[in-house]
């Protein structure tokens, strides 16, 4: 298992927290929260090491539409990037509905 | 019913399979009564998963909701399955032994409350070795204890199944409730073919394993209370029927004599047939317990 964590710049605050996921096979949970401060702070545990450049790739893409204020924490089993995509839009989606 | 009737009647049908833990625990519950206890924020997660490198689950795979079933006050405590195989752990043992322990000091204290438990689980989570089986032993010893004032249903809905000692704690339960893709067995197929062969068991024949650990099989044979389709409203009807039934006379695990005049009786000279057996099991309509 790797931890892995990113800070993006955020400009807007959140209000609702959502969960969204589970941690099985080629799956993975996410956990958001609203946060304090102009961050979003991500913290990722991911039973596939080795693939950080990945992650950020994926994060990077997803904070170039998303500047929401928050702590998000994924719990991953191997889900694969479009899974990743899907779950956070997921997340954003029922954090502001 | 016509062909087509029938067809669009599965198309439309509302599948509980497909719901997670969460989501089936809230559709068994009055319309907006529900809560969640230590939901995933409170992030009472395994502390020894991450040891091993295993990722944990911010519920530890145990969802518990309150509320209300039936009109009447209810706990439901759901596994899910796609996390670590529904397994049990110290901490998920933990939340569902404190869910019915909760539920039995309110009907002590004059508030009726029933227990739902929906297994999805291949039994205790090896990784926790010793604490996954106290777990279960501390689990059996609290379904005993609220039994006696209010039932407690097991749901399994598949199509991960119920074996190990969790098959152990079910057959403790009040009233068991199952569709035909749930499987219920102490061993599960894949350990017996692992421990005695392939010619024992097969554990990649699926028509053999349901035909002898499958929800119909266990119904049939009396092991099961309902027999249920994957149907969310069918199956919220179900356990609302079973908690309103209340306490029966009578447990399964009580009739103790009816099975081991069973067991007394079967021959295991020869091979058992699935069919065989059902029909030497069959307990429809039969008064061997009056005997």
């Amino acid at each position: 298992m790797e931890q892995i964590e990113f800070n993006y710049p955020a400009k807007r605050k959140v209000l609702e927290r959502a969960h969204v996921g589970v941690v099985g096979s080629g799956d993975l949970e996410i956990l958001l929260e609203p946060a304090e401060g102009e961050v979003a702070h991500v913290f990722i545990r991911t039973s596939v090491d080795g693939f950080r450049d990945t992650w950020k790739a994926v994060l990077d893409r997803f904070f170039t539409k998303y500047d929401g204020a928050v702590r998000i924490q994924i719990n991953d089993a191997g889900a694969t990037p479009g899974s990743v995509q899907l779950r956070l839009e997921q997340a954003v989606e029922v954090s502001e509905r | 019913m016509s062909n087509n009737g029938h067809g669009a009647s599965f198309i439309n049908r509302q599948s509980f399979i497909e719901l997670d833990a969460r989501e089936r625990a809230t559709a068994l519950f009055d319309p907006g009564t529900s809560r969640e206890l230590l939901g995933p924020f409170d992030r009472m997660e395994s502390p020894w998963l991450p040891m091993q490198g295993i990722t944990p689950q911010a519920d530890d795979g145990c969802v518990v909701m309150k509320g209300k079933i039936a009109g009447q006050a209810a706990v439901v405590v759901a596994l899910e399955g796609a996390f670590q195989g529904g397994s049990m752990g110290e901490v998920s043992g933990e939340k569902m032994t404190a869910a019915l322990d909760l539920a039995c000091a309110d009907n002590e204290k004059g508030m009726p409350t029933s227990a739902v438990i929906l297994l999805e689980t291949g039994g205790v989570r090896l990784q926790e070795a010793n604490l996954g089986l106290a777990a279960i032993a501390e689990l059996m010893a609290s379904i005993l204890a609220l039994r006696k004032h209010a039932p407690v249903i097991c749901l399994m809905a598949g199509t991960v199944g119920c074996f190990g000692g969790m098959s152990l704690a079910a057959g403790l339960a009040s009233y068991i409730v199952m569709t035909r893709e749930a499987r219920l067995g102490m061993n599960g197929p894949e350990v017996i073919e692992q421990e005695n062969g392939v010619e024992e068991f097969d554990s990649s024949d699926r028509a053999l394993i349901w035909a002898i650990h499958g929800g119909e099989q266990r119904y049939v044979t009396g092991l099961a209370d309902e027999l249920v389709d994957d149907d969310t409203p069918q199956i919220a009807d179900a356990i609302r029927h079973f908690v309103s039934k209340g306490v029966p006379a009578l447990h399964r695990s009580s009739r103790a004599a009816l099975y081991r005049n069973r067991i007394e009786k079967l021959d295991t000279s020869g091979q058992w047939d699935p069919k065989e057996f059902r029909a030497c099991w069959a307990t429809n309509g039969s008064n061997e317990e009056k005997r």
